[in-house]
């Protein structure tokens, strides 16, 4: 049986193939095949949330996928979303605010925090701390993360909701 | 001309105070930091080390004879074939009188002596090859005794790991100020308690990972590190490596997390080095979590018997302590284990007036993981240690804790002065910083909530720390013990044709925002926008000779050289301004990249025409013009071995007296780290120190077993703080500037490390009062507050 | 950390899967979310020679309500679960599970037949399933298989499941008019695998719980149905039943956690749930 596998997939808005090792994960082949070093290792069992990315709209653990069921899917790291300027707001909130330290945490943070905000576009500050609970951040205590996501909430609900009184 | 301090913040476009967004996180929130495992190498080989299983062996035999002819391996390489090529090194320092370590291999060599310690290197193509090979490698080993209880580890009976010290005991200091048994023997009240310390460690979330390039063409080593301190990484690889100084260039990027687990000298890490210059080719180690947790220095492993003694109305008469502590088989390379202990002695009671001090500590061998240096080194054990035996006192005397710390802490307008273990203060703020505290807090409020709450059997605690801090350590901290670390640093400020500025620094950054003051510092001395200034740092061959960051001194030290730097480039610049424009050079300013007229802010000549003529049309400039526009400065503390810094932190939880769950309510520190350059920066390093403490305090600890086994290893075992169980945290300053520099700025990155940890176990206690409990020993588990309660 | 070469397979049909897995045994694994799998094979705890991936086979998804039954396919992620609107309804003690396994990316890919295959004695979904009574439902080469929750969970990661069996889906009884249901779990951090937990169905009967099934997860090597404290408690008794907990649990001590703590918090949770299925009308 083969130890290798020619996959096809979507990775950040480009069709894409490749031979990968049946054995590799999803986040080392993002790294070594594509360059896409946003994706970090921090643990290799799924526990620290460093290396979370999207497959399919979904935030998911990259080092508990292996490479080859990517085949078929779309896969989107934050190199992907920022070209796309789908979290311009996000990623400013998170300057402004310092909510990232030595950066080793950030791209699974906002790739976590995108998930939240597209599932639930007022979340308190409880269900924030919740929703990014699974991403270990050992720099920043996680208050001003929270912030800087609260601030986007709420920013983009007020851009979305007309005038009072129209 | 001279700037006074004074008007730092109130000079035109000064940036000092400001929350400005650090320029270079930008790139991060894009995902392209550039860290030690992104970085590109032609016929780069990757390396995977073979870890004792053992606490204890002695290596028999090892046979690689498969594993070489594996697909992807370059070599196999064991201990007696790298010290061919890596000399060992021993770590002491000299002014640790008696402190006592064998030497140490990259790659143990007849013995190995924790579990996790390397002996076996493989090197291949892959990572995943070279943990294929080390899979077939055949290891034999004969296992000896292992020492794994600090408590045990002097008795005669226990072996001593390394026969040839003779004993387990690599350090023993003792301390003893004014009469401590006269003090006790007149006090009113006598607190005593043992306090315990669960050993845990830094858990950086970019693990350990370091490149090194060997070029035998050039003659020259380049190293990329993920580390804090790329000087001393240079000089010790020149040492052990046999290079002289201009054949090394050690380079830190982007570091994902260090707190001083990055700026410790690691077998593995120079075993790969050692593997490149055999190799002839880039090799690279990137730690996994798994091996993180067995290679990565631990710390914090304490068990401290200290009693304080009281006068009837309160006073702080005595402190009498004793820590015994176990590090590893080894003292850590070149800082010492023994500097944790050495901290707690000299801290412990830091904040109060007491004159009679007695202290001893033991630092003993054991086979574990190495300790060394981890943030805020010594000071949560010696704040927990007073702050725990002065709350003890207020409840047995009947004194609200608050009270009691403002009657004993030394006033505000004592200083400068020296405590009672010999450190030396020049200005401290304990009073305002606790008045500001319990003012932001509420405090009589929530004493208030605190008890109408009990009465409904929901049991909140208020827990109080005021704590000391040591910034900006002078060549007293390791110079003076020949440890080639330097304690100067220094800035080359260079300006560029077009008006804009290139900084290089010798201090380093690891997100706490090194790069962002230091262009704020050189922005508001040089008069350029910030957006027109560059940063350089983490490069020995491009900045200045210096010592790195760690003991929070990158902001005190790199900046206060930075400052002088931009100082003098801008008198240079204005210099040669005054001469071309026929003006008296103390008459003009630079605003904005612009020369102005200091009197009437009128524009004379921007930074890019006078780049213009200095740098293309030389031959304008009127005689005896020598225009110098790259400027170096540097800085070293002198008038005081350290800075201290002072703050309070204060914890309101509550404790689930049923499950012994505790839910962390809110946090507060008033932090005084003189001038705080951006406030931004310093309070989120506040926070992140303190959600560090909480960890060690509630949930951190590196578990052995009777074999020396580490129990649990992993991100699901270690339990570090994740956001859902963190408090908001907030933050407030008391400013007493140093003297000891022009920008007056202290330290501020371990504060939060340092007080935390006191804090939440003074809350618990204060939560657990009504039922006559107490706990004593972190971290404070639901069963650690459930025995104490005696439910189990 | 990184896996062992190994060989993959991805079948389209449940046939094949089991033919597969009926040819390669021992030395084969099914890979389902990989959320628990793909962390031993990075960290070469387990090194099989082939991975069987059955994340595309039509016969394994679908949560379809039968009648009184909902037959839920292996393969349905923990946040499809979480998201569905006939499991909030008919299956509430699930709904209720669903938050705290783990975080939002585990739950994106995580799966029922994956958590219950693996049967780790700290999880959730294997103490709710023996709460409700499910029925796993296996299919082998000889044809399928149901096996009730009492039969599957059999010991420390171990289940009824045979090596050449493939679990495709779960089968749930529909608790009827009068069912209530508790669920509670005292885990360090969000997410966290339990120190304790308790799923707990039953029917209100005039003032008293009645066919109660109390089980425990984190407390032994598989969940544990405390059929002592339900007699004791039916009988009316809450401090009785919290006692008797003694007969129905019995922990190891572990390194972190001492079995007179966990016994402790397992009675704690039981008056807690006991509570609020009193408490709870339908």
């Amino acid at each position: 049986m083969d130890r290798e596998r020619a996959i096809a997939f979507t990775l950040n808005a480009e069709p894409t193939r490749c031979r990968v090792e049946a054995r590799s994960h999803l986040g080392d082949l993002l790294r070594l095949e594509y360059g896409l070093t946003s994706v970090h290792l921090g643990c290799e069992h799924g526990v620290c949330g460093a290396c979370t990315v999207l497959v399919d709209g979904h935030a998911v653990r990259s080092c508990l996928m292996l490479a080859v069921q990517a085949d078929g899917a779309v896969v989107e790291t934050i190199e992907g979303l920022t070209e796309r300027g789908a979290i311009a707001d996000l990623q400013d909130a998170f300057h402004v605010r310092n909510a990232l330290q030595c950066g080793y945490c950030t791209p699974g943070m906002l790739t976590t925090a995108t998930e939240l905000l597209s599932q639930n576009t007022t979340p308190s500050r409880a269900a924030i701390r919740a929703a990014i609970g699974g991403n270990y951040c050992r720099c920043t205590g996680y208050q001003a993360i929270v912030d800087a996501i609260a601030t986007t909430a709420a920013a983009r609900a007020t851009a979305a909701a007309p005038e009072a009184g129209e | 001309m001279s700037e006074s301090r004074l008007t730092l913040v109130d000079r035109p476009n000064s940036y000092i105070g400001r929350s400005v967004p650090r320029p270079n996180a930008r790139r991060l929130l894009e995902g392209r930091g550039t860290y030690v495992d992104d970085i590109p190498a032609a016929r780069l080989a990757h390396v995977a080390f073979l870890r004792s299983p053992a606490a204890h062996a002695r290596i028999v035999h090892i046979d690689a004879v498969a594993a070489k002819a594996m697909p992807g391996i370059i070599a196999v390489v064991t201990g007696p074939e790298l010290a061919s090529v890596c000399s060992p090194w021993v770590g002491v320092l000299s002014h640790f009188k008696g402190l006592k370590s064998a030497p140490q291999h990259a790659l143990a060599i007849d013995r190995v002596t924790w579990v996790g310690e390397p002996f076996c290197a493989i090197v291949a193509r892959t990572r995943a090859e070279a943990e294929d090979a080390a899979g077939v490698i055949d290891v034999e080993l004969e296992r000896l005794p292992a020492v794994v209880d600090m408590e045990t580890a002097l008795d005669l009976e226990t072996p001593a790991i390394h026969p040839e010290l003779g004993d387990n005991l690599a350090f023993e200091r003792i301390l003893d100020a004014g009469d401590v048994d006269a003090a006790f023997k007149g006090a009113a009240l006598v607190v005593e308690e043992t306090f315990r310390f669960g050993r845990h460690t830094g858990v950086c979330l970019e693990p350990r990972a370091i490149m090194a390039d060997w070029q035998p063409a050039d003659g020259q080593l380049t190293v990329h590190h993920s580390f804090q301190a790329p000087h001393m990484m240079q000089d010790i690889l020149c040492k052990h490596l046999a290079l002289p100084e201009s054949a090394v260039r050690v380079i830190c990027r982007d570091v994902g997390g260090s707190f001083g687990i990055k700026v410790h000298i690691y077998p593995d890490e120079m075993a790969t080095c050692a593997l490149s210059l055999m190799l002839k080719r880039p090799v690279k180690f990137v730690a996994d979590r798994l091996e993180s947790f067995t290679s990565d220095i631990h710390a914090r492993d304490h068990r401290v018997t200290a009693r304080m003694a009281f006068s009837a109305e309160g006073d702080i008469l005595a402190i009498d302590m004793d820590d015994l502590t176990g590090i590893g088989p080894y003292s850590v390379y070149p800082r010492t284990s023994a500097v944790e202990a050495n901290q707690v002695m000299n801290l412990t009671g830091g904040p109060y007036r007491h004159a009679h001090y007695r202290a001893r500590a033991r630092v003993v061998l054991q086979n574990k993981a190495p300790t060394c240096q981890y943030r805020a080194v010594g000071h949560p054990i010696a704040t927990m240690v007073t702050e725990g035996l002065v709350d003890l006192g207020a409840e047995k005397l009947g004194i609200d804790p608050a009270a009691i710390r403002l009657r004993n802490v030394i006033a505000d307008d004592a200083y400068p002065c020296t405590g009672a273990s010999g450190i030396k203060f020049e200005k401290l703020s304990h009073q305002a910083a606790i008045a500001k505290l319990l003012a932001m807090m509420d405090y009589d409020a929530l004493r208030a909530e605190q008890a109408a709450l009990r009465k409904r059997a929901v049991y909140r605690g208020i827990g109080l720390a005021a704590f000391i801090e040591i910034t900006n350590p002078s060549a007293a901290f390791y110079g003076v013990g020949g440890a080639r670390i330097s304690s100067q640093d220094g800035c080359t400020i260079r300006l560029d044709p077009q008006g804009g500025i290139v900084a290089a620094t010798s201090v380093t950054e690891q997100g706490q925002g090194t790069e962002g003051i230091i262009a704020q510092i050189v922005a508001t001395a040089t008069g350029v926008p910030m957006d027109r200034v560059k940063i350089i740092s983490g490069d020995t061959q491009v900045t200045p000779y210096g010592g790195g960051t760690w003991a929070s001194r990158g902001a005190g030290i790199g900046g206060e050289a930075a400052w002088q730097a931009g100082k003098a480039l801008r008198e240079n610049v204005l210099s040669v301004a005054g001469a071309i424009l026929q003006t008296q050079p103390d008459a003009l300013n630079i605003r904005g990249g612009v020369v102005v007229d200091e009197a009437s802010g009128v524009e004379r000549i921007t930074l890019s025409e006078l780049g213009r003529i200095v740098y293309f049309r030389p031959d304008t400039l009127p005689p005896g013009v020598k225009p110098e526009f790259m400027v170096t400065r540097h800085y070293v503390p002198k008038d005081y071995p350290f800075a201290f810094t002072n703050g309070v932190q204060a914890s309101y939880l509550e404790v689930d007296i049923d499950t012994g769950f505790v839910t962390l309510l809110k946090h507060w520190c008033v932090e005084d780290c003189g001038t705080v350059l951006n406030p931004l920066l310093v309070d989120e390093q506040i926070r992140g120190g303190i959600v560090q403490g909480i960890g060690g305090a509630l949930f951190e600890h590196c578990l052995y077993d009777a074999d020396g086994q580490l129990l649990n290893g992993s991100m699901a075992d270690y339990l570090v703080p994740m956001a859902g169980e963190m408090p908001d945290i907030d933050v407030a300053h008391v400013v007493s500037a140093t003297g000891s520099s022009e920008i007056g700025a202290k330290g501020a990155g371990e504060a939060g490390t340092a007080g935390a940890p006191a804090a939440v176990v003074n809350a618990i206690n204060d939560a657990l009062r009504p039922f006559g409990a107490r706990v004593s020993s972190q971290p404070v588990t639901p069963e650690v507050i459930l025995a104490a309660l005696g439910t189990i | 950390m990184k896996a062992a070469p190994v060989a993959y397979a991805r079948p389209t049909t449940l046939a094949e899967a089991v033919s597969l897995l009926a040819e390669h045994g021992e030395e084969a694994r099914l890979l389902a979310g990989g959320q628990s799998l793909v962390t031993l094979l990075n960290m070469r705890l387990s090194a099989p020679s082939l991975l069987i991936d059955i994340n595309h086979l039509p016969e394994l998804t679908g949560i379809t309500e039968q009648g009184d039954r909902v037959r839920i396919g292996a393969m349905t992620r923990h946040r499809e679960l979480g998201a569905s609107g006939v499991v909030a309804q008919r299956l509430p003690l699930i709904a209720a599970a669903i938050p705290h396994i783990a975080h939002p990316a585990i739950r994106n890919r995580g799966t029922i037949g994956g958590s219950l295959a693996l049967a780790d004695p700290a999880s959730e979904l294997p103490a709710c399933c023996l709460a409700l009574q499910a029925v796993i439902i296996a299919r082998g080469p000889n044809g399928e298989r149901r096996i009730t929750a009492d039969d599957f969970f059999q010991g420390l990661y171990a289940t009824a499941l045979q090596a050449d069996e493939v679990l495709v889906a779960v089968e749930f009884p529909v608790p009827a008019a009068g069912a209530v249901w508790g669920f509670d779990e005292l885990a360090r951090r969000h997410g966290d695998y339990a120190l304790v937990g308790l799923a707990a169905t039953g029917r209100q009967v005039a003032g008293r719980l009645a066919d109660t099934r109390f089980v425990f997860f984190g407390i032994g090597d598989r969940p544990a149905l405390a059929k002592h404290a339900a007699a004791a408690l039916e009988a009316g008794d809450v401090r009785a039943a919290q006692a008797a907990l003694d007969g129905d649990l019995d922990p190891q001590d572990d390194p972190v956690v001492k079995s007179a703590t966990r016994k402790h918090l397992a009675r704690v949770l039981l008056g807690r749930v006991v509570s609020t299925m009193m408490g709870r009308t339908v």
